[in-house]
């Protein structure tokens, strides 16, 4: 039996996985990526504690999460790609016109 | 038809309408048809109702017409209406009247100038709004037409607005009349806090309960109506704009200057004749600055050689006249004043700019003479209205003027004698225009082609002439007081202090009959000397003046009133405005703005270097941020 800490422990890990990540890295698919980390993280600590209360009001929550996930996701990737597209890169120290 | 008075008004209203929005393709001929035409049906109009009015009984002469509320505010509540009473009757037969005579003259006049359609516009809306002053049923519709006129004034004397001197007497004349109007606005709101009302009627038969007879607020009241009235109808110390309102077109001057604008302020004083009464400071005080305007003008009239300046100084020299008599509470006898000087002096400012017309635009006297043979029409009329000036029985200013100085002598023999003195100096000044215009050797330039004017500009002179000599005979019987003018207005003019003259008028006629015989005899002294100087032995006017030059020069410079004026007032707000310009506008104004912008530029340069455009960067600052709530919320 895994006690509920143990899963927000977990989630705590891969959301902190997720920022450093995103601080850290420099290709833009893979800041994307840790974005989608950090939701799932959120994800994991909704359904434990869901599981935890009896109640299903978390489980719903995450079946948005995943569906706005979805759609950024999609939006996401057509950003990049026409980025690629224009500038022949997806480097985000690269990318940084729009400033004073 | 007493309920179509509002179509009096209407007309010229039309005419401004059809002339000034639709007209740009009218042929001139349909322009001036329509502005004159657009008179005619006021003129006839304000007929019908006079000869309706005169078929009542006295008692019933006055009536109210309201058309419609204009303002509904508080307490306050303004109607448009009219108010139709002997008074307002005589003003429109003679506004509209005189104004139909002169639109005739304007269309022959103005017949080669570039801005016809936008003269005949303009004197139509004059028309307009001077109708609305004399009928208005309140002082604020009253107010209304005053400004009204003004503003149409200022557009008329600036008409060629390309010149500088038209363009800067049309300023003065719109900012001299501002301080008058000022004293109009608080003389208004002065009654609108006493009486709760701005209504002729209700104002004139609450005053003699509510008010205290020659108490401060109707003293105030009514100083304050005359500085307005001071203003509009140019009276000491506010008629310097009149004598320059003759860079106008000059059937503007008869018009405007002289026939009907310049006596709304004796109109507006014998209208609240009634508060006049209550207060006989305000009285003495409009006689005394009426009399020093008769006596002051005349005297600047007597060494003019401009013709159109000697009829400006001769014109505030018949409204101190006016005044005079309204002083010294022979309100009708003002009014009949009013009504014959509207014509003779109009006569004379057409007959003038029939000079003009035919001198190819030349207005001094010292380049005309010997005229009476090429112009006999103009000379024969302009003679007629100068007889009448003069105050030349039959003519009707003997009867208005003889009236004037014997209702001044009943109160004042001071100021009788100040009256007969200028009426002394007006005979000379006119007869010394006449005879240096039309008498005497000709000094016409060669080049200049002496003509007589087309029939257009005739007939009106013929018109205002038979009404110069027949104006009077509304005024009679001359002796035993009441005369048919003065019974007609009895309904409107309060009486005060003026039954006792009327009373003993029965046992003084033959005294009265002697001091007709004297006020002819000093106009006839006037004309005598006048044709000594300038027709006898014209040298003795150039000794005269090397004799007593000091005199001559201060008379001739009109008293340096207007350097003066430019000394004391015009300079000083002038280097104000500069100092206020330079000092607060450039510096602390515009400084305060321009500062703040540059310290916002300033300040921001610092804070732009934090958009790097990393979007890391960004990121770092945002969960910074989080971070930093958290804690705040949890920990502390």
């Amino acid at each position: 039996m895994v006690d509920t800490t143990q899963y927000l422990v977990l989630g705590a890990i891969l959301f902190c996985l997720g920022v450093a990540g995103v601080f850290i890295r420099r290709n833009a698919i893979v800041i994307f990526m840790c974005i989608e980390l950090m939701l799932n993280a959120v994800n994991l600590t909704f359904i434990a504690i869901s599981r935890s209360l009896g109640s299903i009001d978390g489980q719903v929550f995450v079946f948005f999460i995943m569906t706005v996930a979805a759609a950024e996701a999609a939006v996401g990737l057509a950003i990049i790609l026409s980025l690629y597209r224009r500038r022949q890169t997806i480097n985000v120290d690269e990318v940084n016109l729009l400033k004073w | 038809m007493i309920n179509y008075i509002w179509m009096v008004t209407l007309f010229p209203l039309i005419g401004v309408v059809l002339n000034g929005l639709a007209g740009v393709k009218f042929p001139r001929k349909v322009t001036g048809a329509i502005g004159s035409l657009a008179i005619l049906g006021s003129f006839l109009t304000a007929c019908l109702i006079f000869a309706e009015v005169l078929r009542l009984p006295a008692a019933q002469r006055t009536s109210e017409v309201v058309l419609f509320t204009w303002i509904a505010c508080g307490s306050l509540l303004v109607n448009i209406g009219f108010l139709v009473d002997p008074l307002s009757l005589v003003m429109l037969l003679t506004v509209s009247g005189v104004s139909f005579i002169i639109h005739i003259y304007s269309m022959g006049y103005m017949a080669e100038d570039e801005g016809f359609r936008r003269y005949f516009t303009y004197l139509n809306l004059f028309v307009f709004f001077m109708l609305i002053l004399v009928s208005a049923n309140s002082f604020l519709l009253m107010f209304v037409g005053w400004e009204g006129v003004g503003l149409c004034s200022y557009l008329l004397i600036g008409f060629w607005y390309q010149r500088r001197a038209p363009a800067d007497a049309g300023k003065k004349a719109f900012v001299v009349n501002r301080i008058g109007d000022y004293g109009f606005l608080l003389a208004m709101m002065l009654i609108f806090v006493t009486f709760k009302t701005l209504d002729f009627s209700t104002v004139f038969a609450a005053a003699p309960h509510t008010l205290e007879s020659g108490g401060l607020a109707v003293t105030l009241i009514t100083l304050l109506l005359f500085l307005g009235a001071c203003g509009k109808s140019a009276q000491i110390p506010l008629y310097v704009w009149l004598p320059d309102a003759m860079e106008g077109p000059t059937p503007v001057s008869a018009l405007i200057h002289a026939a009907t604008m310049v006596t709304a302020g004796v109109y507006m004083v014998v209208r609240c004749s009634v508060l006049y009464s209550l207060a006989p400071l305000s009285m003495d005080v409009v006689a005394i600055i009426g009399c020093l305007t008769a006596i002051y003008a005349a005297s600047i009239g007597l060494m003019q050689n401009d013709i159109k300046r000697v009829l400006a100084y001769s014109t505030i020299s018949q409204l101190g006249y006016m005044f005079l008599a309204c002083g010294v509470g022979a309100f009708s006898a003002g009014i009949f004043h009013l009504v014959t000087h509207a014509f003779f002096k109009a006569l004379l400012f057409l007959g003038a700019g029939s000079v003009m017309h035919g001198m190819a635009g030349e207005l001094d006297m010292r380049k005309m003479g010997a005229l009476k043979s090429k112009m006999p029409w103009t000379y024969w009329t302009f003679l007629i209205g100068t007889l009448a000036l003069a105050g030349i029985f039959p003519f009707a200013g003997f009867f208005s003027k003889d009236e004037i100085l014997w209702d001044v002598l009943q109160k004042s023999t001071v100021l009788w004698a100040g009256g007969a003195i200028g009426a002394f100096m007006t005979a000379f000044y006119m007869f010394r225009a006449v005879f240096m215009t039309f008498h005497g050797e000709s000094r016409v330039d060669e080049q200049v082609h002496v003509h007589e004017s087309p029939r257009v500009m005739l007939i009106p002179l013929g018109v205002l002439a038979l009404l110069s000599v027949a104006g009077g005979f509304i005024g009679l019987p001359l002796i035993e007081g009441g005369n048919r003018l003065k019974e007609f207005l009895v309904p409107v003019i309060a009486l005060a202090g003026h039954g006792a003259a009327a009373q003993h008028g029965a046992h003084e006629a033959g005294f009265e009959a002697v001091m007709m015989v004297v006020s002819l005899g000093v106009a006839l002294a006037g004309i005598a000397l006048a044709w000594l100087m300038y027709i006898k032995n014209p040298a003795v006017p150039e000794k005269l003046s090397e004799r007593l030059s000091g005199l001559y020069r201060l008379i001739y410079n009109k008293y340096f009133v207007d350097e003066a004026c430019a000394a004391v007032i015009v300079e000083p707000v002038k280097n104000g405005s500069l100092f206020l310009w330079r000092a607060c506008d450039n510096k602390v104004i515009d400084g305060a703005v321009n500062g703040s912008g540059a310290v916002m530029l300033r300040a921001s340069r610092i804070l732009q270097r934090v958009q790097t455009g990393m979007v890391q960067g960004y990121a770092l600052g945002f969960v910074g941020g989080v971070i930093a709530v958290l804690y705040i919320v949890f920990a502390m």
